[in-house]
């Protein structure tokens, strides 16, 4: 750690941009924007914005009521409602909000929704949460969009007509009955184009890792990387504006071979790893320090591909706007089958030379959790390199444990440290 | 001069220390009970491991003594016992003052005089059966801690009294002794040694004038061996103590694992996960190892090595203690039997009541009702047992499966019982021809570990470089 952290110009650029959004919303009575409650993987952002309407994404604002240490009370109020202790913690954190007037991360009322748009991807939760979203807003239309699971590892054209015939006889038309606007094909087109750049530009980004030191955390900082097309910046130009500023920067630290950069200054890289499953957002800061104190930099994360893969090749394709819609929700890490997700995270230990690999299981996500066992086990065999493995969870206080995680962080670490004496 | 090295392994139930000279033979062993106090757990449990160490070198030079003539050997470990139950009690005599003082600071006890004179019996009462029970060999498998030895038996003396005394005395039990746990008691060898070697008077020269009752016939038989030689016996050991008393036990490096490990006042390179001090202590020990089970006192962890002993994945209980030691204390504590009767008794059962185990409190729960309904007590405890290890499978199939040589450690590997049943189930689920290992000192493998790795200077000594590190 050498350095205090002062803001950089693309954090100020993200800042502005999610600022600009919250404000947005909460002048919808005012503006008379419609507003579409959706889910990031999977996350028809393009689509959105061709109607002109503003998107609220539950994860996002379960994930910042974690971080705001107020996703505890949230969980409490949705379990006194009848939600069970095994149920999503970001179901009920969504839910404990609700209930608690729809407060958003600025402290003003989020707007209610003018339609649900259940992108089904890979996550059955997902359908059993919008079932009680549409309970709290009786009347309010429902579209669903049913993703084929990625089940024998590839994308077959009767898959994506599938997809394109619900996006033209469902998706669309409750889009334009919502909005009050013709389906204009040709502004889907210019927001799929911008969206190419964003996403040529985030593989470049979090190819950097491939330098000695990393430039940057491809995990804990990453997920502040993804935030922007994460809650629907996607197809935007300043969507392209931050993360060419944000690319910028991080060629500097290239050029000037400096790590990674945490709330406690610069770190200095000595453990490489990939980590599977998402992060804990309600100790993200003690977790993230368990890492950076023993020198460990993530290089790669397939949480940060929560949102859209783009580093196996997928782009939006401007000219086929219904058909790579469809195409880019199965392509969603999660819609993933275990072979693909094994040969993801094989592919990053190998381009991003990790020392091991990482699993952070979520006690209450079972899109991500199952099956990672399998995945440690035959990633451990094929590549001969070490794993580990906690638990913990995504907004509930009460399955993060400090001194349990940093016992088995601290052992992996030495564990790494060991090997790598011997293998160098 | 002989380089020693020290592992400690600061454990939530228990403290162990091992030493072992440079060909990583361990000279010397110490064991105590975790408490508040981890440097005082810690201290106890190296200041152990010295004597130890002293006595296995006093052992050594006198080898050809010994195999010349066995009945050395029965009186050097008399030696030992009697100079642990010296140590034993100082501490109950500290015990003692720290009663009186509970006693006199406190309003709970009115009649001052009365408590007084009621602790000053049962001490009097206690120590001589604790010291008997040291000298000759009575404490058999029971614990050995004094905060265990020392309650067992004044919990006896005080249920003898009216029971009004119960409670203020139980409650100035409880005073009295964390603080004299927490307290660290220096020795001087060789003056306990010889103070032993007094004790020991009254057993070996009184001999002729006691009767055969009470003692074995062997141990009478052994004893005539000694007679009449007794006294030239102690002074050539006079001798030899003298010299091993002085012998500098030098520690040319120490490392510290364990729970409590960050306690340690060691230096941060001297600390290591217990994980991979259980791995390197087991796989030294057995090297075929690659599939290591820790059943401690509050984990369990199955943990796969390579062929230097070198972890390449492990997996931890997280939520629950069932399946771990505590889990068998907590049954122990609930049929009211000492933790150490448990296996014997559930190996005695003719059938196993099947227990659902998720969770220790309702385990105990469980054990009550099915008493209640009619089940045996042992037919329960085997049930019990095998659900533990029925807890311990899943986490060895989560790490990974049982991959060539098993070796299981930690203190609940001395139970019959789970050994049986890890045996069968591990065999069951990976193949009769399994190698299954199981060590006099498993509960000490953590400490062996990390004195291995003191000996090895942590990293600086780790297998070539150029080693292959698959398998």
């Amino acid at each position: 750690m050498s350095q205090e952290v002062s803001k950089e110009k693309s954090m100020i650029l993200q800042k502005e941009m999610i600022g600009g959004l919250l404000d947005d919303l909460s002048i919808t009575k005012e503006t008379g924007k419609k507003v579409v409650y959706t889910f990031v993987p999977g996350n028809l952002s393009e689509l959105i914005r061709a109607f002109d309407m503003l998107p609220v994404y539950p994860e996002i604002n379960a994930l910042q009521s974690g971080m705001r240490k107020i996703s505890g009370n949230y969980i409490r109020d949705a379990e006194k409602a009848g939600h069970f202790e095994d149920v999503c913690t970001y179901v009920k954190c969504d839910i404990g909000m609700m209930i608690n007037g729809n407060i958003g991360p600025t402290g003003k009322k989020l707007p209610d929704p003018d339609l649900l748009l259940l992108s089904y991807t890979g996550c059955f939760t997902f359908m059993k949460w919008f079932e009680n979203l549409e309970r709290i807003y009786p009347g309010v239309p429902v579209a669903m969009l049913h993703t084929p699971y990625q089940e024998n590892g590839k994308i077959t054209p009767e898959m994506t007509q599938y997809m394109v015939k619900q996006l033209k006889e469902d998706v669309i038309p409750k889009m334009e009955k919502v909005s009050g606007k013709k389906f204009d094909e040709s502004k889907l087109k210019q927001t799929l184009a911008e969206s190419v750049k964003v996403e040529d530009l985030i593989v470049k980004i979090f190819d950097t890792t491939k330098n000695r030191p990393s430039p940057i955390d491809a995990y804990f900082a990453g997920v502040y990387y993804i935030g922007p097309i994460n809650i629907g910046f996607r197809g935007t130009p300043e969507a392209v504006t931050y993360y060419e500023e944000l690319y910028k920067e991080i060629l500097y630290r290239v050029e000037n071979k400096l790590g990674p950069i945490t709330p406690e200054g610069e770190v200095d890289e000595k453990i490489r790893l990939v980590v599977e499953g998402p992060p804990n957002w309600t100790s993200f800061r003690e977790f993230w320090k368990l890492f950076y104190d023993h020198g460990a930099v993530i290089v790669s994360s397939s949480y940060t591909k929560v949102g859209g893969v783009y580093d196996t090749g997928f782009r939006h394709d401007p000219e086929r706007p219904l058909e790579t819609l469809g195409e880019y929700c199965m392509h969603c890490y999660t819609n993933l089958n275990l072979p693909q997700r094994i040969e993801l995270l094989s592919k990053s230990i190998k381009d991003y030379h990790a020392d091991g690999i990482l699993v952070n299981s979520i006690k209450s996500c079972n899109s991500f959790s199952a099956g990672q066992l399998i995945m440690m086990r035959e990633i451990e065999e094929k590549l001969e390199i070490p794993v580990g493995f906690i638990e913990s969870d995504l907004v509930d206080p009460r399955y993060f444990s400090y001194s349990n995680i940093k016992n088995r962080l601290d052992s992996f670490f030495q564990m790494l440290n060991q090997r790598k004496t011997i293998s160098n | 001069m002989s380089k020693y090295y020290l592992g400690i392994d600061l454990g939530s139930t228990t403290s162990k220390a091992i030493i072992i000279n440079d060909k990583d033979e361990i000279i010397g062993r110490g064991i105590t009970n975790t408490r508040a106090n981890y440097k005082v757990a810690a201290d106890i449990a190296r200041q152990e491991a010295i004597y130890d160490a002293r006595f296995s070198l006093l052992k050594k030079i006198l080898e050809k003594e010994v195999t010349a003539q066995p009945i050395y050997e029965k009186y050097l470990n008399d030696i030992e016992s009697a100079f642990q139950f010296l140590q034993f009690k100082r501490r109950l005599e500290h015990l003692h003052s720290q009663f009186n003082n509970t006693i006199e600071s406190s309003d709970i006890f009115a009649d001052k005089k009365l408590y007084l004179e009621t602790i000053r019996n049962i001490i009097s009462i206690i120590e001589p059966v604790i010291r008997d029970e040291y000298i000759y060999g009575n404490l058999g498998s029971k614990s050995q801690f004094f905060r265990d030895v020392v309650n067992e038996k004044f919990s006896i003396e005080v249920k003898k009294l009216d029971l009004a005394f119960f409670e203020p005395l139980m409650l100035a039990f409880d005073k009295s002794i964390t603080p004299v746990e927490n307290d660290m008691f220096e020795f001087n060898f060789k003056e306990l040694v010889y103070e032993a070697m007094d004790l020991l008077d009254s057993k070996y020269k009184g001999l002729a004038d006691t009767s055969a009752e009470g003692i074995s016939v062997n141990f009478d038989a052994e004893m005539n061996l000694l007679k009449g030689n007794y006294d030239h016996i102690t002074d050539t050991f006079k001798e030899h103590i003298n010299r091993v008393a002085d012998y500098e036990i030098h520690i040319s490096n120490m490392v510290g694992t364990g729970y409590g490990r960050a306690l340690l006042p060691f230096p941060e390179d001297c600390i290591k996960s217990e994980i991979l001090c259980h791995a390197f202590g087991a796989h030294a020990i057995f090297p075929k190892t690659r599939t290591v089970l820790d059943i401690g006192g509050q984990d369990t962890k199955a943990i796969q090595v390579d062929s230097h002993g070198l972890v390449t994945s492990f997996h931890m209980n997280d939520r629950c203690a069932a399946g771990c030691g505590r889990y068998l204390g907590y049954i122990a504590d609930e049929l009211n039997i000492s933790l150490n009767e448990l296996g014997s008794s559930a190996l005695k059962a003719e059938k196993e009541v099947n227990i659902c185990s998720t969770c220790t409190v309702f385990a105990g729960a469980e054990l009550r009702e099915l008493l209640n309904i009619g089940e045996e007590r042992n037919d329960i405890l085997a049930g019990l047992h095998r659900a533990i290890v029925m807890r311990a499978m899943s986490l060895i199939a989560r790490s990974g499966g049982v991959r060539n040589e098993f070796t299981f450690t930690g203190g609940v590997a001395r139970n019959n019982a789970v050994l049986k049943y890890v045996s069968e189930l591990v065999k069951e689920n990976y193949g009769d021809d399994l190698k299954i290992n199981v060590h006099t000192d498993s509960i000490f493998m953590g400490a062996l570990g990390g004195a291995m790795f003191a000996r090895r200077n942590i990293n600086a000594d780790l297998p070539s470089p150029k080693a292959k590190i698959n398998n």
